[in-house]
C-alpha cells in the first residue's frame, strides 16, 4: 500500500441549474488572454447535446483515454510510444477550430462613431481570429436548453444502445439535464502518458495535473489523448493549457474558483486518500463496468487506523489527514456511494465524480393520479424522464443498476425528510429500504441539502 | 478544507526520484516546478471591494470586485451574509453568469467615456446660442423653430454623435429644462429612472432633481407588467413577498410562471435543497424549461391559460376541502383573515329572464339602521354564528380613519363568530347570475351562467355571503340549490377539472391531484404551501384574473401570512427595504409634497400615441351582466375620466403651464383651487389627457438614467419612435383606427411626431436608447461609485463601493445631476424666479383619500352627476412654492420638512429629530444659502447614510417608533416586535464590512428575525393587523362599480385576449412565402438581465451571439427553417430579424423571442422595410385595462408603482417566416 493523498471533486447534478457562472469565473480568472479565447477550462454542457468541443465523448473518433490490449494490459487508446514518435508531425486525432469554435467580438465602436446617416448602427459580429466578418455557427454552448436539439441531440454518444430507438425528441417526452465540466485530474491520466516531452505531470501531494509551461513543446498529444478534451492548445504561446484545479487557492485553503462561485451549491472539494500502488491494477479491471467499484477500492478509509499508519509512513502529513477525514468526498462517493466518475469506460479514473441527477423525476403519464393518496406525493424512479439509460452511459459504463441504486438513495433522502419534517419523525423503513441508517441519510441530507461552506470545501 | 503545502516536502520533491509511471510515458514527483508561479501570479491582486450590480434582477448580490495595478481584473462572489442558522441553507455565494461577466463593461469598446451630442442639434445650438448670447434663448430658437427642430429630430438614431464638452452640455440640457418649465410647465419634463431598489442614491440624484423643479416622474413596475394588480384588490398591498431562503420552510412549492434557476439563480438553490427535505415541487409552464428540470409534476399549460387551471384548483379544494369535508384550519383561517363570512348585497337584474340576481356592493353598517357612526359606509358586515345577527366587526376601512376608530382597527373578532355560509340560516335560495368569459373565439364579454345562493334579508337587502358566492362561482353545488351545476369533476363546466383540460390542455386527473395534495400539504403543515409566481402569469392583460383565481388557493388553504406558504411573486427588485428613508431623499419630500408621480403605462400610451392603434373599445371586456357604464368609451377615454375623477394621476395635467395657473387665479383674486375648479366648469381649462396629441400637452423633455427604455422597456417601442421621437422610418404596420373605434370625448388630431424636444441618455454602455438619444451622458459604473442595493429576495442591505474612480470622463448619476442643477440654477434665476407651481395629485392609498368615493360608485363631476371637489371627486390641488434659482442648494441639504411634518410609511407618520441632529454630525452642516444649518447632502455616500438613518428597516429607534404609533391605531401590542433592535443603526460603514440584515419595521408587513425568515402578512396574521383593505380582510371580493362591470368581482378565468379577432389575418399575403402566426412570449433571458449583459461578449459568446428566437421542431418544418436559420418575426407593430432556435422543448403554436435583445448588435436590415430590424418589443402594443384605472376607493386608490394599468405584453401574436435574401447589416 503506497498512500497518496489527491484534491478530488464531486458535483452533485441534482442541484446544478445551468447557469454556467463558473464557466465565466473560471475565465475571467484564468483565460481571459489571447491565445486562450477558446479555452473554457470550466463549461456546462446541456444532456443529451454535442458537449464541447463537438462530440468529445466519441472516443471511436477522438481515441482518448485508455483501452486493453489483447493481454488485458493498458494501453493508450491512440497508440503508444512508437506510434507516437511516428506520428509526431501529424496527428490525426486532433481536434480542429470547428469542433470548438471560431472566437468572435463585435465591432462595438461603430455604434459610439458612425458618422450621420440613414440607418441606425450596429456592431457586427467579426472574428477574433482574423476580424473579418463572421457568419456565427457555432459557440462553446451553441445547444444550451436543447437549443436546436431536436436534430443534434440525436448525434449525442452517450444515446446509444436501447436508447436509439427508444428516445424521441419530441416535446411530449422531452428530458435534458446539465453537466458541468472541468479537467479531471486523473489517477491515471492518459494526458501525461500522452506527452511525448514529459511536459505532463501529477503533482505528487495533491495529484492535480498540470502542463509544465517551461517545457511543454506544443506536440499536443496531450489534446488528443485527453478523452475529456480538457487540455487546449494554446496558439498565441504555442503550449498547452488546462485546469489547474486554481492551485494557487488551493494551496492557500481555498476552494477552487468555479467551486466557490457556484451559485447552485453543487460542488464540494476536499482530499481523498488512495493507495497508489493499487492504480494501475484498477484501471485495468477487464469488465467496462467493474471499474468504478475498482476505483472505489483505491480509495482509502481517512478513518482507519491502519490507513493512517501507513499514510504517515509515505509522508501525508497530518493536517492532511485531518482534512482527509473532514473531506466530503470519501462519505459522497464510498460510504453512502451516492458519486460516480464521469465515463469511468475511458480507464483514466476520474477525480471529478458526480451525484446523477433525481430530477426531474415525472414521467408523462396522462390519467394518472386523480385517485391518489394525497399524502403519496413523489413519483417513482421508474417514471424517471430522463432514461436511466442515459444516465448509465454516463457515469456508469452502462450499468443501470448502478444509477437506479442512487436515484433510490435520494428519493428516499426525501421520503425520509418529508415524514420528518410534517410528523417529526422519519420513517425508518425508507431508510432500510435503501440499507442506510435513518441517520445516514440525516448526514447525507445534511450534506447535500444544507451544504455549509465549510462542510461543502 | 485546509490544504496547506508544507515547504519541507515540496522541497524533497526535487530530490527524490520519481516513480515511471503509465508506460514510462511521464513521471511523477522529481521535477522542477518553479514554472508553477506563472499561475501564482495570474492570481495575485492588488485589493478586493465590496460592490454590486445595480441591474434590477432581485439579486443583489454582494461581489468582491479585485483590483491589480489600478485596473479591475474580475468579480467573484461575496460569502459572508449573516446566517440563517445551523439548519438552514445559507445565502452564499449570490451571483450569477451575468454578474460575473459585469468587469468586462470597464474597459470595453462599448463603454461611453465622453459626453456626446447630436451633431447637427448641437451645431444648431451653438449657432443660436452665439448669436443670442442666452442659452434658454437659444435652445427656444431651435426648438421652436419647425424646420430646425424636424432636422435633428429626424436624424435620432442614425449615428452622428459628437463629442462635447461636460459644461457645454450641461448648460444645453439645463436650458432645456427651464425653457419647458417656463413656456409649457414643469409637468411637461420627464424623468425616468425604474427601480429605485438596485442603487438608491443613483435614483435619488435625478428623482431628487425632477422632484425640486416638479418634473414628472413615471412608475415602472406597473410599466413593466411586474405589479400584480391583484395584491393591492386583495391585500391594499403593493407587492410583499417572502425573501427566498422561506422557499425552505415549504413542503409544497409550485414554480407557476417563474424560472427560478433563471431568473432567481441565485436563489435557486434553495428550491433544489427544500426538495431534500422532503419539499414536493411542481411545476406549471408552457415549456420545457430550466425549472421544469426540477419538477416531480410538470402542468404543461398553454400559455396565458394559467387562470382556467387555477380556477380548477379552487374547484377541487372547495369541493374536497370545504363542502365534503370540514377542515378547522382552513375555515378558522378563512373567517378571520379573509372576506368570505363578509356579506354582499343582490341586485335584481332588471328584465332578466327568470328574475334572478346579479352581486353588488358589500353590505354597509350604514345598511343597518340605528346609530351608524362615523365611516359606517366603509364598514363591512357578516352574520354572527351564535346569534344569527349581522355584526359590524373591527377592522374594515371605516376603522382606519377618524377618532371613533382610534384602538380598533384591528381583526379580533371577540365574542363573535363569523359564519361562513347562510344555507341553513337562509330566509330564501336564490337564482345568482355570473359572468363567464371562455365561451366561443368570437367575443371578449362571455356569456352568464346561473346558478343559486342561499340569502338572507339584512337592512332591507338581500344578502348573501362571499363564501356562498364563490362556491357559486366555482360551480361546487350543494343539497338544494337552484341553478345549474356542473355534476362532478368530469363535468366540462367552469370550474372543474375537465372543464380546464379543454382550455389549458393540463390532463384533468393531474390537475385534480395537484390541488388535493396542495391542500392536503397545508392542512398538515399548517398553511406551508407555497406557490412561487411571476411574469409568466403576470404579464398578460388579465393577469389581475390569473393571480387572483391562484391567489384563492393560498388564501383557501390558509397559507398567507405563514412562514412557507403563500404567494412568492417576483419580478423584478421593487422591495427598497429602507423605503421611508430612501423616499424622503428621493422625492424631495424634506423640501415639499407632494411629487408629480405619473402612472407609466399611462403616460407612455398617450405619448407615444399608442392608443390612435386601439382595435377595440372599453366595452369588449364587459360582462354580460354590466350595466353599460363603459359603453362606447375608448381605452383613452377611461383614461381621461381616471384623471378627471381624481383616480389615477396624469401629468401632464391641464393644456396650461401650472405656473401660470397660479399667477392667473391671483390676477382674477381666486384662490388656485377656486380658479381651476371654476375654469374647468367652464370648460376653458381641460386636462391634458383629454387632448394628448396637443402640442401644448405633449412630454417635451425626457431624461433616462439606469433606464434603457428603448432598448429594453417600450413596449410598443416602433410607436415611441415614430411618434414620440419622430424616427420617420418606424416600423409601425398598423393603421390607425378606423372612425368608429375612435375616443368619444378625447380630442381625434393629426397625429402628431416627433412630441420630444430633448432626449438625454446617461448610461455607461452604448445601447438602444443611447442611440436615439440627443443627449448621452457617461455614468460611472457599478464598480466606480457609493450606493445600497437591497431586494425582496434577502434580507440584507449591502453597498456598493468604487473599485475605481470613474474612468474617463464619467461621473455618478448622483454627480450628473447636481452638476446638471448647478446649470439649471444659473439659468433658471434670470428665467423663472420664484413661481407657485399647482399640483393635480390624485386619491392617494393609506391617507383619509381612501374614503373619498363610497361604494365604488363612479360620479362624473363633468357629466353633472356631482360637484367638482378637489379631494373628493376630482384631484387634490395643491400648490407649491418653486423657488428654481435655489435647486441646487436644495439638492445638497436635507430640508427641514422632514422633520416639521415628518416621515411616513402606509400611513404612519414619524418625526426623525434625534436622526436629523445626527445626520448634522455625522454629514457635517451646509453653511450658507437656503439649506444653512442642514445636514449636507453632497455626496452619494452622505445620500446612503441619509436613507439608513431614516428607515426603521435600518435604524431601530425608528421601527420601534413607528409600531407605537400603529399601537395607537390598531390597539394591539406590536412594538416588541423591534425593540431587541431598538438600539441598533445600521451605517455605510457596517454595510460594506457585511452585509446586514434588516430590523423588522412597520414599512413593512412581515416579521423576521434572527431565527425567522421574512415572510409577507405574518404581522397581520400573528398581530390581527388588518390588510389595508375595504373590508380590512383579503378580499375575493371587489365590488367597485367598474370591476363589476368587467365581471371581476370575484376571481374568474379571462382567456387570453384574442388578438386574432382584434387585429384580422396578420400575415403578408404575399404570394410563395410560407408563414406562421404564433403566440409571442418573452420571458426573461438567461444571457442578460433585461437588456443589460446582452451585448456582454462572455454571455454573447455562451450563447448565439445575436437575438435569437426559439420555436418547435413542428412550427419551423411548416415553413421550412432549420436551427440557426435567419428568420423575419412581424405584426401590426413592427418588424424583427433574428435568427431561429429550433428546439423541441418548445410547444407547438408559441415562439419565444427571449427579453430583452436590443437593436444595436447583428441585427441586419429587414427583408421587409430595408431598415434595422427592432427589438423584442417592436412586436408588442399596449392595451390598458379600465380596471386598473380606478382609484379613490379603499384599496383601489393611487399609489406610486402600487395601482395603475400595467403595461402588458403577452397576449400578442406574430408571424414568422424565413428569410429568404442575403443578410444586409
Amino acid at each position: 500500500m503506497l498512500v497518496k493523498a489527491q484534491v478530488a471533486m464531486v458535483m452533485n447534478l441534482d442541484k446544478c441549474i445551468g447557469c454556467h457562472t463558473c464557466s465565466v469565473t473560471c475565465k475571467n480568472v484564468w483565460t481571459n488572454r489571447q491565445g486562450t479565447e477558446y479555452q473554457w477550462w470550466n463549461n456546462v454542457e446541456t444532456k443529451p447535446g454535442m458537449g464541447y468541443p463537438k462530440l468529445y465523448e466519441d472516443q471511436e473518433r477522438w481515441k482518448g483515454g485508455w483501452t486493453l490490449d489483447r493481454r488485458g494490459r493498458l494501453k493508450l487508446k491512440a497508440g503508444g510510444k512508437i506510434k507516437k514518435l511516428l506520428s509526431i508531425f501529424f496527428n490525426p486525432d486532433l481536434p480542429e477550430l470547428d469542433d470548438y469554435y471560431e472566437p468572435w467580438t463585435y465591432d462595438y465602436e461603430t455604434l459610439t462613431k458612425a458618422p450621420p446617416g440613414d440607418d441606425q448602427p450596429v456592431a457586427q459580429p467579426i472574428s477574433q481570429v482574423s476580424s473579418d466578418p463572421l457568419d456565427l455557427k457555432w459557440g462553446p454552448n451553441w445547444d444550451d436548453d436543447l437549443a436546436g436539439g431536436t436534430t443534434t441531440a440525436r448525434f449525442d454518444p452517450n444515446i446509444r444502445g436501447d436508447l436509439e430507438e427508444s428516445v424521441r425528441f419530441e416535446y411530449e417526452k422531452v428530458f435534458m439535464m446539465y453537466l458541468p465540466r472541468i479537467c479531471e485530474h486523473c489517477l491515471n491520466p492518459s494526458c501525461v502518458a500522452s506527452c511525448p516531452s514529459g511536459a505532463m505531470y501529477k503533482r505528487e501531494e495533491d495529484g492535480i495535473v498540470l502542463v509544465d509551461q517551461e517545457q511543454c513543446r506544443g506536440w499536443r498529444y496531450c489534446v488528443s489523448g485527453c478523452p475529456y478534451k480538457k487540455v487546449y492548445f494554446n496558439w498565441e504561446t504555442g503550449k498547452a493549457e488546462k485546469c489547474t484545479l486554481c492551485y494557487p487557492r488551493i494551496e492557500m485553503g481555498q476552494p477552487t474558483i468555479c467551486s466557490e462561485t457556484c451559485v447552485g451549491r453543487l460542488r464540494y472539494l476536499g482530499l481523498i486518500l488512495y493507495d497508489a500502488d493499487r492504480v494501475q491494477e484498477a484501471a485495468s479491471t477487464p469488465d467496462e463496468r467493474d471499474l468504478l467499484a475498482a476505483q472505489r477500492s483505491v480509495f482509502l478509509d481517512p478513518n482507519d487506523p491502519e490507513v493512517r499508519e501507513q499514510a504517515r509512513r509515505d509522508g501525508v502529513p497530518e493536517d492532511w489527514l485531518e482534512a482527509a477525514r473532514r473531506s466530503p468526498i470519501y462519505p459522497l462517493a464510498v460510504e453512502w456511494g451516492v458519486a460516480l466518475p464521469l465515463h469511468p469506460e475511458y480507464r483514466t479514473l476520474p477525480m471529478v465524480w458526480y451525484v446523477p441527477p433525481l430530477s426531474p423525476v415525472m414521467g408523462f403519464v396522462e390519467g394518472e393520479g386523480s385517485e391518489a393518496d394525497p399524502d403519496d406525493v413523489f413519483p417513482a424512479i421508474d417514471e424517471l424522464r430522463i432514461p436511466i439509460e442515459y444516465l448509465a452511459n454516463l457515469l456508469s459504463a452502462g450499468d443501470k443498476e448502478v444509477i437506479r441504486a442512487v436515484l433510490k438513495r435520494l428519493a428516499a433522502m426525501r421520503g425520509y425528510m418529508r415524514e420528518k419534517n410534517l410528523s417529526g419523525v422519519g420513517a425508518e423503513e425508507i431508510a432500510d429500504s435503501v440499507g442506510m441508517s435513518p441517520r445516514a441519510l440525516e448526514d447525507m441530507y445534511r450534506l447535500l441539502a444544507i451544504a455549509k461552506y465549510d462542510e461543502r470545501y | 478544507m485546509s490544504v496547506p503545502t508544507n515547504p519541507l516536502i515540496r522541497g524533497l520533491q526535487y530530490i527524490k526520484r520519481g516513480d515511471e509511471n503509465a508506460e514510462g510515458w511521464s513521471e511523477t514527483g522529481a521535477r522542477r516546478r518553479d514554472w508553477e508561479r506563472v499561475y501564482h501570479q495570474r492570481w495575485q491582486h492588488d485589493r478586493i471591494v465590496r460592490s454590486t450590480h445595480g441591474v434590477n434582477c432581485t439579486g443583489s448580490c454582494s461581489w468582491k470586485i479585485y483590483v491589480k495595478n489600478g485596473i479591475i481584473t474580475w468579480e467573484t462572489q461575496q460569502t459572508d451574509y449573516p446566517s440563517n442558522g445551523p439548519d438552514a441553507p445559507e445565502y452564499e455565494p449570490r451571483g450569477c453568469p451575468r454578474g460575473a461577466s459585469f468587469s468586462w463593461y470597464t474597459y470595453s469598446p462599448i463603454r461611453i467615456k465622453y459626453p456626446y451630442v447630436r451633431g447637427v442639434l448641437l451645431e444648431m445650438y451653438r449657432e443660436a446660442k452665439e448669436r443670442t448670447g442666452d442659452a434658454v434663448e437659444a435652445w427656444a430658437q431651435v426648438v421652436e423653430d419647425p424646420e430646425k427642430a424636424r432636422t435633428y429630430k429626424q436624424a435620432r438614431g442614425k449615428g452622428g454623435l459628437v463629442r462635447a464638452s461636460w459644461p457645454e452640455v450641461a448648460e444645453m440640457v439645463a436650458a432645456a429644462h427651464v425653457h419647458t418649465a417656463k413656456k409649457y410647465g414643469p409637468d411637461r419634463i420627464i424623468g425616468f429612472s425604474p427601480i429605485p431598489a438596485m442603487s438608491m442614491a443613483s435614483y435619488a440624484g435625478g428623482s431628487r432633481f425632477m422632484s425640486l423643479i416638479g418634473g414628472t416622474i413615471p412608475s415602472f413596475y406597473d410599466w413593466y407588467a411586474d405589479l400584480p394588480p391583484s395584491s393591492p384588490q386583495i391585500w391594499g398591498d403593493q407587492t410583499d413577498v417572502p425573501e427566498s431562503a422561506d422557499w425552505w420552510n415549504a413542503s409544497y412549492l409550485m414554480m407557476w410562471g417563474s424560472n427560478i434557476p433563471i431568473t432567481r439563480a441565485p436563489d435557486a438553490h434553495f428550491m433544489t435543497e427544500a426538495r431534500y427535505k422532503g419539499q414536493k415541487t411542481v411545476v406549471v409552464s408552457p415549456d420545457y424549461s430550466d425549472h421544469t428540470r426540477f419538477a416531480d409534476h410538470w402542468l404543461p399549460v398553454q400559455p396565458g391559460t394559467d387562470g382556467a387551471l387555477a380556477m380548477a384548483m379552487g374547484h377541487v379544494i372547495l369541493r374536497e376541502f370545504f363542502v365534503e369535508r370540514h377542515v378547522p384550519y382552513f375555515g378558522s383561517y378563512v373567517r378571520k383573515y379573509t372576506d368570505l363570512p363578509m356579506l354582499v348585497t343582490l341586485r335584481r337584474r332588471d328584465g332578466a329572464d327568470g328574475g334572478a340576481y346579479a352581486t353588488d356592493r358589500f353590505l354597509h353598517a350604514s345598511d343597518l339602521g340605528g346609530e351608524a357612526g362615523e365611516n359606517a359606509e366603509w364598514k363591512t358586515v357578516f352574520v354572527d354564528a351564535a346569534t344569527g345577527e349581522p355584526v359590524v366587526p373591527n377592522g374594515s376601512m371605516g376603522f382606519k380613519y377618524g377618532a371613533e376608530g382610534e384602538g380598533l382597527w384591528n381583526l379580533e373578532l371577540g365574542e363573535t363568530d363569523p359564519l361562513l355560509t347562510l344555507l341553513g340560516r337562509h330566509d330564501e335560495l336564490v337564482e345568482v347570475d355570473l359572468p363567464r368569459f371562455d365561451t366561443g373565439d368570437a367575443d371578449e364579454g362571455g356569456t352568464v351562467m346561473r346558478r343559486g345562493v342561499p340569502a338572507k334579508k339584512v337592512g332591507g337587502h338581500l344578502v348573501t355571503t362571499v363564501y356562498d358566492l364563490l362556491l357559486a362561482q366555482y360551480g361546487v353545488g350543494r343539497e338544494g340549490l337552484p341553478g345549474e351545476w356542473p355534476e362532478g369533476y368530469d363535468d366540462p363546466e367552469p370550474y372543474t377539472p375537465a372543464w380546464q383540460e379543454e382550455i389549458t390542455g393540463v390532463d384533468a386527473g393531474r390537475c385534480a391531484r395537484i390541488a388535493r395534495e396542495f391542500a392536503r400539504n397545508a392542512e398538515r403543515s399548517g398553511g406551508r404551501s407555497m406557490i412561487v409566481m411571476g411574469a409568466g402569469t403576470n404579464h398578460w392583460y388579465h393577469s389581475d384574473q390569473i393571480y387572483r383565481a391562484m391567489l384563492a388557493l393560498v388564501l383557501l388553504c390558509g397559507c398567507q401570512g405563514v412562514n412557507g406558504g403563500g404567494w412568492a411573486h417576483y419580478v423584478g427588485q421593487e422591495k427598497v427595504r429602507p423605503i421611508t428613508g430612501w423616499s424622503t431623499v428621493a422625492f424631495a419630500f424634506d423640501w415639499a409634497r407632494p411629487t408629480r408621480h405619473m402612472a407609466g403605462t399611462s403616460l407612455w400610451y398617450l405619448a407615444s400615441s399608442q392608443w390612435r392603434y386601439d382595435t377595440f373599445k372599453a366595452d369588449e371586456f364587459a360582462s354580460p351582466l354590466g350595466k353599460g357604464r363603459l359603453s362606447g368609451k375608448h381605452l383613452a377615454d377611461c383614461l381621461a375620466l381616471s384623471a378627471r375623477l381624481g383616480w389615477q394621476p396624469s401629468f401632464p395635467s391641464f393644456n396650461r403651464n401650472p405656473l401660470d395657473l397660479t399667477d392667473e387665479a391671483e390676477r382674477e383674486g381666486l384662490s388656485p383651487q377656486e380658479y381651476v375648479v371654476r375654469e374647468l366648469k367652464e370648460g376653458r381649462l381641460r386636462f391634458a389627457a383629454e387632448d394628448p396629441d396637443a402640442p401644448e400637452n405633449f412630454p417635451r423633455v425626457l431624461t433616462l438614467w439606469r433606464s434603457n427604455l428603448l432598448g429594453s422597456s417600450s413596449k410598443g417601442h416602433e410607436f415611441f419612435l415614430k411618434h414620440l421621437l419622430g424616427v420617420p422610418d418606424a416600423a409601425v404596420r398598423a393603421d390607425e383606427s378606423p372612425e368608429a373605434m375612435r375616443p368619444e370625448e378625447v380630442e381625434w388630431r393629426e397625429a402628431p411626431e416627433g412630441k420630444l424636444d430633448l432626449l438625454t441618455t446617461i448610461d455607461f454602455r452604448k445601447n438602444g436608447s443611447s442611440l436615439f438619444s440627443d443627449v448621452v451622458l457617461p455614468t460611472a459604473t457599478w464598480y466606480e461609485k457609493h450606493d445600497i442595493s437591497s431586494t425582496d429576495m434577502h434580507p440584507f442591505v449591502h453597498p456598493f463601493n468604487p473599485a475605481i474612480t470613474p474612468p474617463w470622463e464619467a461621473k455618478s448619476d448622483w454627480d450628473i445631476f447636481n452638476y446638471i442643477a448647478e446649470s439649471f440654477s444659473g439659468l433658471a434665476r434670470k428665467h423663472l424666479g420664484v413661481r407657485r407651481d399647482l399640483v393635480a395629485a390624485p386619491l392617494m392609498h393609506d391617507t383619509p383619500d381612501d374614503l373619498a368615493q363610497p361604494s365604488g360608485r363612479v360620479l362624473d363631476w363633468k357629466k353633472g352627476e356631482c360637484e367638482p371637489v378637489p379631494g373628493k371627486t376630482m384631484p387634490k390641488l395643491i400648490v407649491i412654492e418653486r423657488d428654481y434659482g435655489a435647486v441646487a442648494e436644495k439638492m445638497k441639504a436635507l430640508g427641514p420638512a422632514v422633520e416639521e411634518v415628518g416621515i411616513q410609511a402606509k400611513g404612519n407618520v414619524w418625526k426623525p429629530h434625534e436622526e436629523v441632529e445626527y445626520l448634522r454630525g455625522r454629514n457635517g452642516v451646509v453653511r450658507g444659502g437656503v439649506g444653512d444649518g442642514r445636514p449636507q447632502l453632497r455626496s452619494a455616500e452622505q445620500v446612503c447614510e441619509t436613507i439608513l438613518a431614516l428607515s426603521g428597516t435600518t435604524n431601530g429607534r425608528l421601527s420601534v417608533e413607528g409600531f407605537k404609533e400603529m399601537e395607537r391605531r390598531t390597539g394591539v401590542k406590536l412594538s416588541d416586535l423591534s425593540e431587541e433592535r431598538g438600539e441598533e443603526l445600521i451605517t455605510f460603514a457596517d454595510i460594506t464590512t457585511q452585509p446586514r440584515k434588516v430590523i423588522v419595521s412597520p414599512e413593512w408587513s412581515g416579521t423576521e428575525s434572527r431565527t425567522r425568515r421574512y415572510s409577507p402578512f405574518t404581522i397581520n396574521v400573528d398581530r390581527s393587523v388588518p390588510w389595508r383593505t375595504l373590508t380590512g380582510r383579503q378580499q375575493f371580493y371587489v365590488d367597485h362599480e367598474w370591476m363589476l362591470e368587467y365581471g371581476e368581482g370575484l376571481p374568474a378565468y379571462r382567456p387570453p385576449m384574442r388578438m386574432a379577432k382584434h387585429t384580422g389575418d396578420i400575415r403578408s399575403g404575399e404570394e410563395g412565402r410560407a408563414e406562421v402566426v404564433l403566440k409571442y412570449l418573452t420571458p426573461h433571458s438567461k444571457w442578460s438581465i433585461h437588456s443589460e449583459f446582452q451585448d456582454n461578449l462572455r454571455m454573447l459568446t455562451l450563447f448565439r451571439g445575436g437575438p435569437t428566437m426559439w420555436m418547435s421542431d413542428r412550427d419551423a418544418e411548416k415553413i421550412g427553417v432549420k436551427d440557426n436559420d435567419w428568420i423575419e418575426a412581424f405584426n401590426r407593430n413592427g418588424v424583427v430579424a433574428a435568427r431561429a432556435v429550433v428546439s423541441h422543448r418548445i410547444p407547438e403554436g408559441t415562439t419565444i423571442m427571449y427579453h430583452s435583445q436590443d437593436r444595436h448588435l447583428n441585427v441586419p436590415k429587414t427583408e421587409l422595410t430595408g431598415k434595422r430590424g427592432g427589438t423584442e418589443n417592436s412586436l408588442t402594443k399596449i392595451f390598458v385595462k379600465p380596471t386598473h384605472m380606478i382609484g379613490g376607493y379603499a384599496q383601489l386608490s393611487y399609489f406610486f408603482n402600487y395601482y395603475g394599468p400595467t403595461g402588458s405584453q403577452r397576449d400578442e401574436l406574430t408571424v414568422i417566416r424565413k428569410r429568404e435574401s442575403e443578410v444586409v447589416y
